[in-house]
């Protein structure tokens, strides 16, 4: 990513703030201390008579409004009894905030997660398809062959909607991507699921050893969602595993006492 | 096979040195930064050369340049363009990725550091006080004949008596626990580890993972080099004693306090070892002081919070790809101590360390960005590193404990990021190469 460019997302993210916020605060249970901050830094930076501030004040009003306050991460707890919806800027994110490989995107009640969407390779798609059954027998014998990815989880469709068939995978799991990123790419490395992503247009031909090139893939074919919803919000993995661990041994205690 | 020939000291030698002192420069324009260089590689020993005469020196140089520095001396566009983001933003622009924020925010750096004008560290280790003065006086003598080169800033360190181990202010012993280079001969203490693969910390070598990849070009640049993040971080000696005597009614009850943030007892002896009470001989003890896992011993934290300094900058056998991680350390303390049980007296004292690495990215951001500053860090849902994380008291530290886990609410900040900077150290070698562009 180029100064430019980071200069440019920097503009889009603070202008569609206002709105976002509010609107997120309307769906989510409570505005947080981070929506509020950005909305002061949107106002500052919206001068008289600026239709649209050039993108150097900008950068200096989110400066401002920013250099103070740690970043807080949006609401990652909530109370799990209470559906939530949240609706996501077509960005993907609220406020910019860079990630070491870019903008991080935000825990919502459906936890965080990415559905990468790439177009197949001309007669690459029964490969890709019968590579489920190589995934199907690795979770078999390693049950925990994919734990490093923290997963809830996967779904792999292939579709075609006139343009030739495209492959999506979609993952829903309990880390911010951009923080795991070198260990999930380790773990494709490891497991093979690489060879999926080879039969993919885009997918750099020194993927072998040209980790920032995996990575760019993964960034350049992320399609962040507009809405996420939780019926159970902000619950990890962990927690589901360890509440049914409590269960079944309150269960079992039940059964000693008869 | 390494070049330890070409190979800058730093790298691979910790030196007999108490104190030292850093010169950050700038260069006015490109011909008199590469005189400044050419005169001074004379005095920048290799690894090779540092070990045959570590007896009979008494003073050490290392040079190093920021991204800004490179293109001060006049290297290629091609070239500058060559080598990763992370180091051609440089560590101001990073903040977010860093978590430095708050007190911490480069706006509030001191020395010059916020600005594009940092060209270059010259990082001079002395024996004793009296060895850094003369190092100090002839720099400056040898910079009286380069009026383009200025220093922005200096930095004196000393490290803390007595000097029988190596210490912080706020009493941890320090340098337990490092990863040994394969190829160096040097075997890693029990718990250290195996040996890892040179490409981690030196490019132009295989790493972990193969073959090397991405190096800044020209070969002759990159060879033998490494990039170096320093920070330097105030201790605030005083708010963290007053710390442990609000949480700690006796004595012994404070000490506990500083092991469980730290994860091992200020002595040096690990709590994984070690959980009720210290023991100085485990500490002094190499073959045993690093020698302990988490993941079956400790897997929740009893002895070893999961928050806690040590266990998160070095999870050990509770993360993957461990050996993708891991950094090497050098730097010292700067400051007088303060006596203990003295007031606060606003005096600036802390650590100004380096962290080298063959990708900032990959091994030192990740490490702050995920390891220090991530509150979610081992799904403990709202901590930051005790010790080194953006504290601004809204953080929390669980202790594990039977029958109920203690927790600490509002952690204060015990450090504060006074400044900071991404240098790549070049070899001997690329060091010529810079001071002959023309």
């Amino acid at each position: 990513m180029s100064q430019d460019q980071f200069g440019e997302s920097t503009r889009r993210a603070f202008l569609g703030t206002a709105a976002v916020a509010t609107a997120a605060t309307a769906v989510t249970l409570a505005a947080s201390p981070t929506a509020e901050t950005a909305l002061a830094a949107a106002a500052v930076s919206e001068a008289p008579g600026t239709g649209s501030p050039p993108a150097n004040q900008i950068k200096v009003a989110q400066l401002a409004a920013t250099s103070n306050q740690p970043i807080k991460p949006e609401p990652t707890t909530g109370d799990w009894t209470k559906p939530a919806a949240m609706a996501i800027p077509k960005e993907g994110y609220f406020k910019l905030e860079q990630g070491r490989y870019g903008p991080i995107y935000p825990r919502t009640p459906a936890n965080y997660g990415f559905t990468i969407i790439a177009k197949i390779k001309p007669g690459r798609e029964q490969a890709i398809r019968e590579y489920g059954k190589t995934i199907e027998k690795a979770v078999g014998e390693t049950p925990d062959v994919l734990a490093p990815l923290r997963l809830h989880y996967l779904r792999w469709v292939i579709f075609d909607v006139g343009s030739g068939p495209h492959f999506m995978y979609q993952g829903i799991f309990d880390t911010d991507f951009d923080k795991y990123l070198e260990d999930a790419v380790a773990l494709f490395l490891k497991t093979g699921i690489t060879t999926v992503f080879v039969n993919l247009e885009g997918w750099p031909d020194d993927w072998k050893t040209n980790l920032p090139a995996v990575i760019q893939f993964f960034r350049d074919h992320q399609r962040p969602s507009f809405l996420e919803y939780g019926e159970y919000p902000y619950v990890t993995a962990d927690e589901v595993k360890k509440a049914l661990r409590v269960k079944g041994a309150l269960s079992a205690m039940l059964d000693q006492m008869q | 096979m390494l070049e330890f020939d070409d190979i800058q000291h730093i790298v691979l030698t910790r030196v007999p040195a108490i104190t030292g002192r850093y010169e950050f420069l700038s260069f006015r324009e490109p011909a008199q930064g590469r005189l400044w260089l050419a005169g001074i590689i004379e005095k920048v020993e290799s690894a090779q050369a540092a070990a045959a005469r570590m007896e009979a020196q008494n003073r050490w140089v290392s040079v190093a340049f920021t991204w800004t520095g490179l293109r001060a001396l006049g290297l290629s566009e091609a070239s500058l363009a060559s080598f990763p983001e992370e180091f051609r933003q440089g560590m101001p622009a990073r903040w977010q990725v860093l978590g430095d924020t708050g007190a911490n925010h480069p706006d509030k750096w001191i020395g010059g550091f916020s600005g594009p004008k940092l060209h270059a560290i010259a990082i001079l280790f002395a024996r004793n006080a009296t060895e850094r003065q003369r190092s100090t006086q002839e720099h400056q003598a040898y910079l009286a004949r380069t009026p383009g080169v200025t220093v922005l800033s200096s930095l004196d360190l000393d490290a803390i008596p007595p000097f029988d181990s190596a210490r912080d202010h706020f009493g941890y012993r320090d340098r337990l626990s490092q990863p040994e280079i394969e190829g160096t001969g040097i075997e890693p203490t029990p718990g250290s580890g195996r040996p890892i693969k040179a490409g981690e910390f030196i490019l132009g070598y295989p790493d972990e993972d193969g073959p090397p990849v991405g190096l800044p070009e020209p070969d002759i640049l990159s060879r033998n080099g490494t990039y170096m993040a320093y920070r330097r971080l105030q201790e605030h000696v005083y708010a963290f004693r007053e710390f442990l005597r609000a949480n700690g009614d006796t004595p012994e009850e404070q000490e506990w306090v500083a092991a469980k943030l730290m994860g091992r007892w200020r002595s040096g002896a690990p709590l994984a070892l070690a959980p009720d009470k210290d023991d100085p001989a485990l500490a002094a003890d190499p073959q045993r002081n690093n020698d302990f896992t988490y993941a079956k011993s400790d897997p929740y934290g009893y002895a070893t919070p999961l928050g806690s300094h040590i266990r998160r900058m070095n999870p050990r056998d509770t993360a993957v790809n461990m050996q993708r991680r891991r950094m090497i350390r050098r730097g010292a303390t700067y400051g007088p101590p303060l006596a203990e049980g003295a007031p606060e007296d606003g005096i600036d004292r802390g650590v100004a360390a380096f962290v080298l690495c063959a990708s900032l990215v990959r091994q030192f951001e990740f490490a702050q960005n995920v390891w220090i500053n991530d509150p979610n860090f081992h799904e403990l849902g709202n901590e930051r590193d005790p010790i080194i994380g953006a504290q601004d008291g809204t953080f929390d530290l669980t202790i594990p404990k039977r029958p109920v886990r203690r927790k600490i609410r509002g952690l204060p900040a015990f450090t504060t990021v006074k400044s900071g900077a991404y240098f790549f150290l070049p070899g001997i070698g690329a060091l010529r190469y810079l001071a002959t562009l023309s």
